[in-house]
């Protein structure tokens, strides 16, 4: 009996279509548009003006407070300007946009491909580096990673998880990546172990993707303290709470962070992410993205720089088929539908699902039943039907009762739901407007 | 190009349906609906019709023209209140008395509070109860099984004579009230295996208890329904005959006696697990089942009918709101001390 | 015989006894209510909207006794009427205020603002508005998903199925502000009714640039300040490439009607001026 988390959980079909897709590395575009806003937390200020030339990997906007990442350029070239554009949700956001000219990489990264496997840096240089290369989750949270290394005073870590899980159907980059770079996550994996001061880590991993478990099993051997834990197929696995609970049996109590109780959490591209910046120098400005859909015609994986427009990456997967109902930044369950391709990849963007019209509509909303499958499904144990109900009614007191705030947005309940009620649109309504009260009262 | 389509996530859905969920349900009565033809003939086959086809209609005729909103009759589950009322009535019912059934159960049980899903009380044994207490003498007419195959337009005094009978539990409670001993009733009546096969008289669909079961193994198996509720209203009913039993086994017939008789695996793996009519947390399903149970025994030890599953689900059903207030699913983390730092 | 009387006397007893101490309990938990809030509360509609900021009319009629001061408190669905009586209740002054109406400020019909994509979501503008800018490329402009509708208790506004806009009933409409509270686009302003329900207003809310504005919705307010410039009473003001008018100011000239170059500002209620009527005849005898 393989490990999994305790309560809830679905099994959506698992479509991964572009697993065992070679890394693909997408030409320079012409023109990036670099969001000053991809991470949880306040905006970076830009440190460029138009006119200005710059590297690639050059900082260009600075982190703006504890929770907030810099910004480099993925691109070398001019800046054209610094202007709201639409970002994925048609409401307008800062970015700035630069026109490429060659590519000219900024001196002090590394770009020797050779594996250095000896960390010198010190704990304190680490959270440091990871710091200062922007470095954020990139499991699609964007959570500013050196926060998570920072443990506060008070709280002890005794336990590092990375998260290969990729419970999303259709994703692949985390996967490809563990396959094609597994050396490098180790080492990465050492680095954020010293970072946090703990001796054991481990890699949770589900159990359709058999190929990366023997793979990191075989590496992890020349290297101490690195565990793979194989984890049966259950969405959201790779939820943090859900993980935890599945690899070490801890579960995180309610409005309490992983460190609670001694753990912390890292994706795989992330840990990939560290090893770059701490031992090549080299900042986050490119990614790995998977592009998929029952319809594309070479569903890929592609290493593209931070800024890209989302119709280059869907351009190179053989363009956009005919009668496209959805395009999707991140997978089917997460990810949020966009209102046009010509948004760019963020630091946050893991998967590009284009879905056919056919399947891109929801089915006709029909009356609760109380079939009960919502609480069933609920990976945090909470009444989906009943938050639904509340927050319509704008019952915000009972709906906090119920631990809205607790919800993970998983999608589980919506996905489960028979009579396809759009449960988890009224509960993220409510649980923004329940937040907002809280916070006005903490004032 | 056309227009993309924009909405929150998530993108895909499970599949699941309400016609789906219905559709298992009425699958799952397949077994014992079979069992209820063979047993009860021309019978059961007017009474199961009849109260099918009404159901269907009354719930298309209120939704088509009094209620004036869009028909929901495809997804189910009017076949479902229909087959279940049927499973609950005996087999020499008139079929004026089933359609005024029908109509009770779905006019009553089930449109007046806004249909499918709105409906605080299980609809069939809306439609049943009402029928048990306005029709007391045509409702505990019971035909007995093979004897009363062939006749349903042709009851003569004589015939009816020849083929009704009481059910197990009507004789236990008359004889317990003349003054015989358990044993003395049970020795007149069919023997347990009898009884799990449905050799028996009662309501169309709740005496063969063996092809009930089979009916729960496939709702569990599709997921359909969980465990929580039939277990704990079986295994309540079981625990509190079995004390009674052993206490004074003269008086009080064995909790298998109990268990294979009257609408007990009906109730408890149709009538109870009712969706729209149950807790929604699982904690809830099990005191809910206990609830069942206890005031099953209740009325069949020390009340003056003979049953009380019906009035034990309905009273049972008045209770749920109150259940979901108070107990909650059990949260993630909620039970989980944090470690110390 | 015996039972009966000894039935009767025991249960008139009890029922004595009963009585006596209800009545002491009563008295004895005795609330007391000023008897002019349900003097108060008789005149007012009864409507419970919430439109003069207190929970219901009781709670309405309980601040205007408690108050000594009403003449800032207003019952928009009673109006000036229903103040005076209340005041006059009360022993108390009343101003009588301008009567409003909900006024919905956009104008980005399925004609002027193309969809570009197709919104697949709980349909409740709050929702919508919560995941992204909506079908059009304008993300200040309505949704059509209804939520004024919804919050409206009296009936007075409806979405008007060839626009996909919301509407209002003149006739209906209190001004309660419901519909101005639940939309989260923050469209619906309540206005001053107007002389004979005459209104000039901007109908749009779009804060973009003007080129960026027009793009998405040929009727946008473009903030090309022609109309600021025209007004001869300072009424207008464009602030964040968006033009107000201020209804205490505006006099109802319509000279800026004539010069906004997208129609971005609309009157109602006029009677029909002289060249226009001569347009629209040719116009319809052209659709002849």
């Amino acid at each position: 009996m393989l490990k999994t988390f305790s309560l809830g959980g679905v099994h959506p079909a698992e479509n991964k279509l572009s697993a065992g897709q070679k890394i693909e590395v997408l030409p320079v575009p012409e023109q990036v548009s670099v969001p000053i806003a991809q991470h949880i937390g306040a905006p970076s200020e830009p440190l460029v003006k138009k006119g200005d030339t710059v590297k690639v990997g050059q900082l260009i906007a600075k982190s703006a407070g504890f929770v907030s990442a810099n910004i480099h350029s993925p691109v070398s070239g001019i800046v054209q300007k610094i202007d709201d554009v639409l970002d994925a949700s048609g409401y307008k956001r800062k970015a700035i946009i630069i026109k490429t000219e060659g590519d000219e990489w900024d001196e002090s990264i590394d770009r020797s491909p050779a594996l250095n496997k000896t960390i010198v840096a010190s704990p304190e240089e680490i959270v440091k580096k990871v710091g200062a290369a922007g470095i954020v989750g990139l499991g699609g949270a964007t959570f500013p990673a050196h926060v998570k290394l920072s443990v506060p005073p008070g709280k002890k870590c005794d336990v590092l998880i990375l998260n290969g899980v990729e419970c999303e159907p259709y994703l692949t980059s985390d996967h490809q990546l563990m396959m094609e770079k597994g050396e490098e996550i180790m080492v990465g994996t050492q680095i954020l172990m010293k970072g946090l001061g703990v001796d054991r880590a481990i890699i949770g991993i589900e159990n359709n993707k058999k190929d990366a478990i023997e793979h990191l099993t075989n590496l992890a051997k020349d290297y101490s303290g690195i565990e793979i834990q194989p984890l049966k197929v259950q969405y959201p696995q790779g939820g943090e709470k859900q993980l935890i609970d599945a690899c070490i049996g801890r579960q995180i109590p309610s409005g309490k962070l992983p460190i609670e109780v001694g753990a912390v959490v890292q994706n795989v591209g992330t840990t990939f992410a560290v090893y770059e910046a701490v031992q090549k120098n080299k900042p986050l400005f490119e990614r790995v993205v998977t592009v998929t859909g029952k319809s594309v015609s070479k569903p890929s994986n592609f290493l593209t720089r931070v800024g890209t427009p989302i119709s280059t990456l869907i351009e190179a997967a053989g363009g956009l088929p005919e009668g496209t109902g959805k395009v999707i930044g991140g997978g089917p369950m997460m990810g949020k539908a966009l209102s046009s391709i010509e948004v760019p990849v963020t630091k946050g963007s893991s998967g590009v699902l284009v879905v056919p019209e056919a399947e891109s509509k929801r089915s006709e909303v029909q009356n609760c039943i109380r079939c009960s499958k919502c609480v069933s499904a609920c990976p945090m144990g909470l009444s989906p039907y009943l938050l639904m109900t509340l927050s319509n009614k704008a019952m915000w007191d009972r709906a906090e009762e119920g631990k809205i705030m607790d919800c993970i947005e998983c999608g589980s309940c919506s996905f489960t739901c028979p009579s396809s009620r759009p449960l988890l649109d009224y509960i993220r309504f409510g649980k923004g407007k329940v937040g907002q009260i809280i916070r006005g009262r903490n004032k | 190009m056309n227009t993309l389509t924009v909405s929150p996530s998530p993108h895909v859905h499970g599949g699941d349906s309400v016609k789906k969920n219905m559709y298992g349900v009425v699958i799952a009565l397949l077994p014992a609906l079979a069992a209820s033809l063979y047993y009860f003939g021309i019978g059961a086959l007017v009474v199961t019709l009849t109260s099918v086809v009404s159901c269907v209609l009354f719930e298309w005729l209120i939704q088509k023209y009094l209620l004036r909103v869009p028909t929901t009759v495809s997804d189910g589950s009017a076949i479902l209140t229909g087959l279940l009322l049927a499973f609950n009535m005996p087999t020499y019912l008139p079929i004026w008395i089933i359609i005024i059934g029908s109509l009770v159960a779905i006019g009553i049980g089930k449109m007046s509070f806004g249909g499918l899903g709105n409906n605080p009380f299980n609809p069939a044994l809306v439609g049943r109860v009402f029928l048990l207490i306005s029709f007391p003498v045509q409702m505990t007419l019971w035909p007995k099984p093979f004897e009363s195959r062939f006749s349903y337009f042709n009851l003569t005094p004589d015939i009816l004579d020849a083929t009704t009978g009481a059910t197990p539990l009507a004789a236990m409670k008359e004889g317990i009230a003349n003054g015989e001993t358990v044993s003395q009733i049970m020795d007149k009546l069919p023997s347990f295996n009898e009884m799990f096969f449905g050799l028996m008289g009662g309501s169309a669909g709740e005496v063969a208890a063996g092809m009930l079961l089979i009916g729960l193994v496939y709702l569990l198996l599709k997921k359909i329904i969980t465990w929580h509720i039939p277990v704990s209203v079986i295994g309540s009913i079981f625990i509190f005959t079995g004390i009674l039993h052993v206490v004074d086994p003269l008086v009080y017939a064995s909790p298998v006696f109990h268990i294979l008789t009257g609408g007990v695996m009906l109730g408890a793996i149709f009538m109870a697990t009712d969706y729209v009519s149950s807790p929604m947390s699982n904690k809830g399903m099990i005191l809910y089942g206990v609830g069942i149970g206890v005031i099953t025994v209740l009325i069949r030890v020390f009340g003056s009918y003979p049953e009380g599953v019906s009035f034990a689900i309905l009273i049972m059903n008045g209770f749920v709101p109150l259940i979901d207030r108070y107990i909650k699913p059990k949260r993630f983390g909620e039970s989980v001390k944090p470690l110390k730092a | 015989m015996n039972v009966v009387l000894i039935t009767i006397i025991t249960l008139g007893a009890l029922g004595a006894v009963a009585a006596i101490i209800l009545y002491f309990v009563a008295q004895k938990f005795k609330v007391f209510e000023d008897p002019r809030i349900d003097q108060v509360e008789e005149v007012l509609p009864a409507a419970n909207c919430g439109g003069c900021g207190f929970p219901g009319c009781r709670a309405f009629a309980e601040a205007m006794v408690k108050a000594d001061d009403i003449s800032t408190m207003n019952c928009p669905v009673g109006g000036a009427e229903v103040m005076a009586k209340a005041a006059a209740v009360l022993g108390k002054e009343v101003e009588a205020a301008a009567p409003k109406l909900a006024v919905v400020k956009c104008n980005g019909t399925c004609e002027n603002r193309p969809r570009l994509t197709t919104y697949d979501g709980a349909s409740t503008c709050a929702i919508a508005a919560s995941l992204y800018g909506g079908e059009t490329g304008c993300s200040y402009g309505c949704y059509g998903l209804g939520d004024c509708v919804e919050a409206c208790t009296f009936d007075a506004i409806y979405m008007d199925e060839e626009t996909g806009l919301p509407v209002v009933d003149e006739e209906k409409c209190v001004a309660c502000g419901a519909c101005v509270s639940a939309c989260p686009k923050n469209i619906i302003e309540l206005r001053k009714q107007g002389p004979k329900g005459r209104r000039v207003f901007v109908s749009c809310v779009n804060k973009d640039k003007g080129a960026v504005a027009r793009k998405v919705c040929s009727a946008a307010c473009i903030g090309c300040k022609k109309c600021e410039k025209e007004c001869p009473f300072g009424a207008i003001t464009v602030v964040n490439n968006l033009a107000y008018i201020d209804d205490s100011k505006c006099k109802l000239c319509r000279k800026c009607v004539v010069v906004c170059p997208t129609n971005a500002i609309h009157e109602v209620n006029f009677p029909p001026r002289k060249p226009k009527p001569a347009i629209e005849s040719t116009e319809k005898k052209s659709a002849e």
